[in-house]
């Protein structure tokens, strides 16, 4: 038998999009984070509805995660597509746990492998003289020493219908997800009681379905357990108590839970993927509990016609004094353009959470990439200021929400809070969110206004000129106090104006905002440096986890790399990263996308080339092996100044 | 102290055409905003972008002069966030029904309750006189290269089926009348449409100040001009829906009675229909507090700048020793 691994493991779960992949791999989640361990997971689909190919990969460990890997140590799966697609991934000492009716399925019998996939598959197995059915493919895994699991799914529900009594169930094929979970449990030894608890807890707005599932994964647990008594299957997941305050999010949620603290009370949005299920976490939640109070906040979501109608109705909205925002991915950002100039030219604070996908036109939609970021630092014709502020992994997306709608009151403009598809379709274990870490602030916005506010004929003069670029705003609503909006130049009570003189002024005291704001937006808003050493990586966004979990696992090889991430793209932190760069020997540029976009940023404001660059753009997120790999070749020494990484199903 | 009418005017130079029918428009808001002693702070004028996009420069009143067509966002998530305000949103034909028509049409599917004053010259003003959706197919104004390749739409079929609940139509040099169906427009519980006919002496020499007062149309027997106009009102047509089971019936009036044009133009409130839930109302039925504790005017944060939101109940659910 092979020397056991506890408690460190890839775990992934595949299947047709819509049979409860997502379901057994939050249930494993759950699972393994009410058993005392840390976790990553993550969500690749295709953009369908039922039918095609989704996996969900679960990192777990006994110390934080922050990414995912390449390896799969074990892989539970309940269709021949998921064996197809993953089985050499599977690491010698792995398991594939499979049912038994798909064991003689062809390649060419599964519909929804796409040409290029298939020819990649048959061209693995015709290498290795083996066939082209799943069979062949579990061989091709067996001969590099992984374990196989066969469960007959169909026959262990029939069972379980006849022992509950109900000929019904055998026709529950919903459950097989669980059951190819509650297989893998077993094998791993994991406590079936914290597993029940798991599945409870997911389906707990159904408590028969609940029930049900329980019943079923108990039912396989113990078949399996039982099947599988003398296996040399090596890894184990064991339970521990938990850490105090810990929670498990999903990166949907960490910034729809941002919001309702930062007091957004208004959303407006148009369905896109992955940004919808911010503004559907909102609305599921309007209703929202105020401290010490009997009263109760609410959150108005509206879902419109275009994204062009949604960052419209955000932006009126906040002219009443709501603090409003929108959500959306690159195909309606594109959209929100010329709004978002509007905003800027009038002073309008607004937040609009952009979620990378990858681009351009509808691109991959349902994948993942960072190729946004030049276009939200210079969405919309002419100049105006704006702030772009991305945040690297959920834990922080909550508290930059928080921040964003800051940074929007404080400084009167529309501000881009960038996250993407990585961050929204991921999961973590994490330090439980402090909702009263980061404080409200909502700048110069008054209910009243003062004489000094006012021009010499008493009028309120919403776009003051003074030493201070940032004049008191008022709300529609507020008595002595009209002003006006225009999308054309304007005189400071807002009225159209083409007078050149006025024109720079106005200019001028918009952009000066920014400068201000450099002035005061704190250091580790802008950039955060992790370690210190003469080679530096420079990133930004959700390929932090990568990032760091490769920079702990250099430092076990004895080298030490800096991490330079990036947070606030306009106005560029241009001194802090160049006293960050200092010293800095070796500058390699890591992004998901083609071109380099932080990189070609840092080039214009810190007037530094990147050394190296890693970049990655197949849709599919960085993980820890492809940036540790990439990295280590830079320091042997044979890297070629560009890499591109391209791991990932 | 009441407001007088020049309580809601600015002293903003007005740079529209002499003889421009959007002054009478404007003089129409200005009076209904005084007979009905809006308080000025507590309402808002936004527009679109055209000739017609100015006019909240002219109104002493917050104004909110926004983008081309996308004045109904604009104004519908302003009224959301504080159905306290009285909301009127105006513009151009071609910013309502040009590029604002999916906007126009999202918008009666919604009924906030609120009004839309459309200024209908047939015509983009401010680009110089291209022809806009309300322009009739084979229509050649001056300032056209070419006869309209294009048919018109009707802009208040339009918006009947697309869900608005008032629907009027008005000429911009009747200025009285127009103040009144502006009052009604106001009073109506959800939205509201008024398309004005608003003749541009600049770009549009076919649907005049003269054409619709019908100078062309002299009654042989008095030899005085037949104005096109006439008034629904006066012939006995009740827009009203009364009750919910003449629905069908009022609609297909409209159809009828909006269709009309050349000869006889018919001015006037063609449909009514409060049996509708205004938006606001909809979302009280969810949010019970919203009428009274909207967006705009929730408190987020304690005197220390602390949030007052407390997220505990969700946070809890993802505890992970739930
Ligand atoms: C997005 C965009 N496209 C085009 C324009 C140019 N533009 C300005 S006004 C206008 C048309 C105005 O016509 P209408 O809405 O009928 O208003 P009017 O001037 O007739 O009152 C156009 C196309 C613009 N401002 N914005
Ligand atoms: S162009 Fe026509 S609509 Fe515009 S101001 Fe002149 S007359 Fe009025
Ligand atoms: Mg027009």
């Amino acid at each position: 038998m092979e020397k056991t691994t506890t408690n460190s493991l890839s775990w992934v779960i595949g299947g047709a999009q819509g049979s409860g992949v997502d379901s057994a791999a939050n249930i494993f989640s759950r699972a393994c984070a009410a058993g005392g361990l840390h976790v990553f997971g993550k969500r690749e689909y295709y953009s369908n509805i039922k039918g095609e190919h989704s996996y969900f990969t679960v990192r777990v460990s006994d110390r934080p995660v922050h990414s995912h890997v390449n390896e799969i140590n074990v892989l539970a799966s309940f269709d021949a597509e998921t064996i197809f697609r993953h089985f050499e991934d599977v690491t010698p000492g792995g398991a594939i746990i499979y049912d038994s009716d798909v064991a003689n399925t062809l390649l060419s019998e599964v519909p929804t492998v796409d040409d290029h996939a298939a020819a990649r598959i048959k061209k693995t197995l015709e290498k290795a003289g083996l066939g082209l059915t799943v069979q062949d493919a579990l061989g091709h895994a067996k001969r590099r020493g992984v374990v196989l699991f066969q469960i007959p799914f169909f026959q262990l529900l029939q069972e379980f219908a006849q022992k509950a009594n109900d000929p019904a169930l055998s026709k529950l094929t919903r459950m097989v997800n669980v059951m190819a979970l509650s297989t893998s449990m077993a094998i791993m030894d994991f406590d079936n009681e914290v597993l029940a608890r798991a599945i409870q807890f997911i389906f707990r707005a159904k408590k028969k379905v609940a029930d049900l599932n329980v019943s079923a994964s108990a039912h396989v647990y113990i078949y399996a357990k039982a099947k599988f008594a003398g296996s040399n299957f090596a890894y184990r997941l064991k339970a521990r108590p938990t850490e105090k305050d810990m929670i498990i999010v999903q990166g949907n949620q960490s910034s729809a839970l941002g919001k309702m603290v930062a007091g957004c009370r208004f959303q407006a949005y148009y369905p896109i993927t992955p940004a919808s299920d911010d503004s559907e976490f909102l609305e599921a939640n309007e209703i929202l509990d105020l401290n010490d109070s009997g009263k109760k906040g609410s959150t108005v979501v509206i879902q419109t016609e275009d994204e062009i109608a949604a960052i419209a109705m955000a932006i009126g909205s906040a002219l009443t004094g709501a603090r409003s925002a929108t959500a959306t991915s690159g195909p309606g950002f594109s959209l929100m353009a010329e709004a978002l100039g509007w905003a800027g030219i009038n002073e309008v604070p607004v937040v609009i959470s952009l979620y990378q996908r990858a681009g351009p036109a509808t691109g991959l939609p349902t994948r993942h990439e960072q190729g946004d970021l030049n276009f939200a630092v210079n969405a919309g014709h002419g100049e105006f200021p704006r702030i772009v502020l991305a945040s690297g992994d959920i834990e922080e997306s909550f508290y930059d929400t928080i921040k964003v709608f800051n940074l929007a009151d404080r400084y009167q403009m529309p501000v881009i809070h960038m996250l993407d598809k990585a961050i929204a379709n991921s999961v973590t274990t994490c330090r439980n969110f402090d909702p009263g870490k980061v404080g409200i602030d909502r700048g110069s916005m008054v209910r009243q206004i003062t004489d000094k506010d006012k021009g010499v004929a008493g009028n309120y003069l919403r776009f003051k000129l003074s030493d201070n670029p940032i004049s008191p705003r008022v709300v529609l609503g507020t008595k002595d106090a009209i002003f006006w909006n225009t999308g054309d130049e304007h005189t400071e009570e807002g009225h159209i104006s083409e007078d050149p003189e006025l024109r720079v002024q106005m200019m001028d005291k918009r952009m000066n905002k920014l400068e201000l704001a450099l002035k005061e937006i704190p250091d580790e808003d802008k950039a955060v440096a992790h370690g210190s050493s003469d080679i530096a990586i420079v990133s930004w966004g959700s390929t932090k986890g990568a990032v760091l979990d490769a920079m702990e696992k250099l430092a076990g090889d004895g080298t030490k790399v800096k991490f330079i991430q990036v947070k606030l793209m306009s106005p560029f932190p241009s001194e802090l990263v160049r006293s960050m760069l200092n010293g800095v020997k070796t500058m390699i540029d890591i992004e998901m996308n083609y071109t380099g976009q932080l990189g070609s940023l840092v080039r214009q404001h810190v007037g530094r080339e990147a050394d190296y660059q890693i970049v990655k753009y197949n849709g599919r997120p960085m993980s820890l092996d492809e940036v540790y790999n990439a990295v280590k070749r830079i320091i042997g020494g044979d890297a070629p100044r560009r890499q591109v990484l391209k791991s990932g199903a | 102290m009441a407001l007088k009418l020049s309580d809601y005017k600015t002293d903003v130079h007005n740079d529209w055409c002499p003889g421009c029918g959007d002054f009478g428009i404007l003089n129409a808001i200005q009076m209904a905003l005084a007979d009905m002693q809006v308080p000025p702070y507590k309402a808002t004028i936004f527009s679109g972008i055209g000739c017609s996009g100015k006019t909240p420069h002219f109104i002493k009143t917050y104004g909110i002069h926004t983008l081309h067509g996308r004045v109904l966002p604009f104004a519908q998530g302003a009224k959301l966030a504080n159905p306290d305000l009285e909301m009127i949103a105006v513009g151009g034909d071609g910013d309502g029904l040009g590029i604002g028509a999916g906007h126009f049409v999202s918008a009666g599917r919604r009924n906030v309750d609120m009004v839309y004053i459309i200024f209908n010259n047939a015509v983009y003003g401010l680009t110089k006189g291209q022809a806009s959706p309300t322009l009739k197919l084979g229509m050649k104004t001056k300032s056209l290269p070419q006869p309209n390749v294009n048919n018109s739409v009707n802009p208040i079929a339009l918006a009947l089926v697309a869900g608005f609940t008032f629907l009027a139509r008005g000429y911009s040099y009747d200025v009285r009348h127009l103040k009144d169906l502006i009052m009604k427009a106001v009073a109506h519980k959800g939205l509201a449409f008024i398309d004005v006919l608003q003749p541009c002496p600049t770009y549009n020499d076919i649907n005049t100040k003269e054409w619709f007062q019908g100078l062309d149309n002299v009654d042989p027997e008095t030899h005085k001009a037949m104005p096109r106009m006439y008034k629904l009102e006066e012939t006995g047509y009740d827009g009203v829906v009364h009750d919910p089971s003449e629905i069908n019936q009022k609609m297909a009036q409209v159809i009828e009675k909006s269709n009309e044009w050349g000869g006889k133009i018919p001015i006037g409130i063609f449909y009514q229909n409060e049996h509708v839930p205004t938006y606001q109302e909809r979302i009280a039925a969810r949010i019970p507090d919203y009428m009274e504790n909207a967006p705009a005017v929730q408190q987020i944060a304690d005197n220390k700048g602390k949030t007052i939101t407390s997220i505990d109940r969700l946070l809890s659910d993802l505890r992970v020793d739930k």
